[in-house]
């Protein structure tokens, strides 16, 4: 709580160097990135704020109109574990239904999970109840997808920005709203002026920067990206990501950086974790991940990232693999991936691979781990 | 391009200038004051034809209802058979019914208990289906299920039948006096409504509800009246609005039909529909019977399906 207030005060006047020293801390900031990164995952010191341990979300298929019964469960996120430390973003890629944005759900309490826990400074977010879950809530917002769906049509960006205020009306006094409101709207490079305008009068764009305003405004702890930019155009897309780069070295934020564009993940994240129907089957940080998978799924997610350069075209291999990813409601015994593997053999049917340390030194879930380097 | 704060400078390509906010208007406004969806609308509806006339001939009818004796002087109730189906003239505007009554007096007269009968029946009818509606969309499960299942027994009860029953318990009950019949026809009339008012408002809701932005108004932990309140009704009132306005002649119609049967309205109390169904045997020899309250039940029926429209309307930003 001190350490919230030490932060606002001290954001005032970091906000007005910022717009000078924007530039070039951003370049600066892309040059020592490498250092810094792989520094801070060996960093003992560096303690984590979100700890998701065995997570589990199961959504039962039923079937029948009067006497519903079960027929199977979708196992949309399937024992998922990781932590998040302070100031650092995690990013979760993976294909579409893969369960990431379950992920995201269960996190913020908006689905109940079937089995695990997820601690949040040691207390586990899923025991909360009343006072307290309301709280968390102040701690861990979420920036949605879709720009157009996520706003109310019938809101004015003024109303939208400021409910939060008005469900935690202990975090502002009513006389200070507004101007909280046009701070946030400042924060997030809109005209403060732009109040009373409704969504619809904003680009997808202008729009994610009022939903990342939303989120902000309880001054969160955590803030979970679902996808927030994969709804964008490629040059909004690049916007929208130095924006939260800029407001996570402002406000200290953690993010869990969710998107299923691999580029889009390594130019924000610490760590990367890879998920494969419901399953994280590699996690690590940005260099170890992109520089040295060791998983099949992840070496074959990487050698399809289109490269820019014609020269080095043609001499990379692609890895194509087969087939669809299975259904969720009958998943492969063994190593989910190993339809689609060509490195399968009789084990892969039978154990499941755990997640943990093979070879390189980073957690991986492969009976046959090793590392490919893919990208040139 | 890669500044963010060159988005918030730049205009939308996608948007005509018609889409921002005018240079008077946000003068007018002044930039500093916070509006909110119903202050805009309000701002909206007075500027707007359809909302003034509508608003007009509401206001008109309103005055004839309250103060009928304002605008005659004749009983409406007095029958001098020697005037039967007599057609406009002088003395009489819209000419005399059957039994000698002037037409004119009868329509001023009748406006106060069609509209008592018409208004009530819509606004209770919308009320019920729009608040059952409402819960039923959004908490889903059991809630929905139980509440389905209650409207589909008023729904499957037909309309005539239902009212025969309903008023008939009244009839017995020894009620006398004209505004306990109207309140037991109206009761009757959005008893046996309402079903239609909650299936429309239950699936606005519904749809309405798995919007992303209800998604984020739980995660920022809003209650449930404030979801329903906020983000479910403003987003759901269209369709339900749209009904009411219509229900209203419908409604109009529905009493006629009861009085007909000798349930509904009975002398001395007036009302358009008793006129019209009174009237329908005579059409070729005496049309003036039939065209005069009717036009006024059009006339009534067609402002408040533009007031509707105009609310509709001027809630939707996109539309103003």
């Amino acid at each position: 709580m001190s350490e919230r207030s030490l932060r606002s005060e001290k954001s005032g006047t970091e906000r007005s160097l910022r717009s000078e020293k924007s530039g070039t801390e951003r370049s600066l900031r892309s040059e020592k990135s490498g250092t810094e990164r792989s520094l801070r995952s060996e960093n003992p010191g560096t303690e984590p704020i979100l700890e998701v341990r065995d997570l589990v979300k199961h959504f039962p298929v039923r079937v029948g109109v009067l006497f519903k019964h079960t027929v199977g469960q979708v196992r949309a996120v399937d024992g998922v574990s990781f932590d998040l430390n302070k100031g650092e973003t995690l990013g979760v890629v993976g294909e579409s239904g893969c369960g990431k944005s379950t992920l995201a759900q269960v996190l913020m309490r908006l689905e109940p999970p079937t089995s695990g826990t997820a601690r949040f400074n040691g207390r586990d977010i899923f025991a909360m109840r009343g006072a307290e879950l309301r709280k968390l809530r102040r701690s861990i917002q979420i920036v949605l997808q879709d720009p157009y769906t996520s706003l109310n049509p019938r809101m004015t960006v003024g109303d939208i920005v400021g409910e939060p205020f008005e469900i935690h009306p202990e975090v502002a006094p009513k006389g200070s709203r507004a101007g909280k409101v046009r701070e946030l709207l400042d924060v997030v490079g809109l005209n403060p002026e732009h109040l009373n305008r409704y969504p619809h009068q904003f680009s997808g764009g202008q729009r994610q920067r009022i939903g990342i305003a939303r989120a902000l405004a309880l001054r969160p702890d955590v803030i979970i990206c679902d996808e927030p930019v994969s709804a964008l155009d490629v040059s909004i897309q690049a916007q929208v990501m130095n924006l939260l780069g800029d407001l996570q070295s402002e406000f200290g934020l953690s993010y869990v950086f969710i998107a299923h564009d691999l580029s889009v993940v390594r130019h924000l994240s610490d760590r990367v974790a890879v998920m494969y129907l419901g399953k994280v089957v590699e996690i690590g940080t940005e260099e170890e991940i992109y520089n040295h998978p060791m998983h099949p799924y992840t070496q074959a997610l990487l050698s399809a990232v289109p490269v820019a350069d014609p020269t080095v075209r043609g001499q990379r291999q692609v890895i194509r693999l087969e087939g669809d990813v299975p259904s969720p409601v009958d998943p492969p015994s063994g190593c989910r991936f190993r339809t689609r593997c060509w490195k399968a053999q009789e084990i892969c049917a039978q154990e499941v691979p755990e997640l943990e340390p093979r070879g390189g030194g980073h957690p991986s879930a492969c009976h046959f781990a090793e590392e490919r380097s893919v990208v040139p | 391009m890669t500044d963010p704060t060159t988005a918030a400078a730049g205009t939308a390509p996608d948007l005509g200038a018609s889409a921002y906010v005018t240079a008077p208007e946000h003068q007018m406004s002044g930039p500093g004051k916070p509006r909110s969806l119903w202050s805009d609308a309000w701002r909206d509806l007075r500027r707007r034809p359809l909302f003034i006339i509508a608003g007009a001939v509401i206001v008109l009818l309103a005055i004839i209802a309250i103060f009928p004796s304002w605008f005659t002087s004749v009983d409406p109730n007095h029958k001098d058979l020697s005037h039967s189906r007599e057609t406009p003239s002088g003395a009489a505007w819209f000419g005399y019914d059957l039994q000698g009554r002037d037409v004119y007096a009868r329509v001023v007269y009748g406006a106060r208990w069609t509209l008592l009968v018409g208004l009530s029946a819509s606004v209770l009818t919308v009320l019920i289906g729009a608040f059952f509606g409402i819960i039923a969309g959004y908490f889903g499960r059991w809630i929905d299920g139980l509440i389905s299942r209650i409207g589909e027994i008023f729904f499957g009860l037909p309309f005539v039948l239902g009212a025969i029953v309903i008023l008939n318990l009244v009839r017995n009950a020894e009620i006398r006096g004209a505004l306990p019949i109207v309140f037991a026809v109206v009761a009757s009339i959005a008893v046996l409504s309402w079903p239609v008012a909650m299936r429309i408002m239950r699936s606005a809701a519904i749809t309405a509800k798995q919007q992303d932005y209800v998604k984020a108004a739980r995660a920022l932990g809003a209650s449930a009246p404030r979801i329903i309140f906020k983000h479910l009704l403003p987003n759901c009132l269209a369709p339900v609005l749209v009904y009411g306005t219509i229900a209203l002649g419908a409604f109009i119609g529905a009493e006629a039909t009861l009085s007909f049967l000798g349930i509904g309205l009975r002398d001395p109390a007036v009302s358009w529909g008793v006129m019209i169904s009174d009237a329908r045997n005579y059409v070729r020899v005496a049309p003036h019977m039939l065209l005069f309250p009717a036009g006024f039940l059009t006339a009534t029926v067609l402002a408040f399906v533009m007031l509707g429209d105009a609310v509709r309307e001027a809630l939707d930003p996109k539309l103003r």
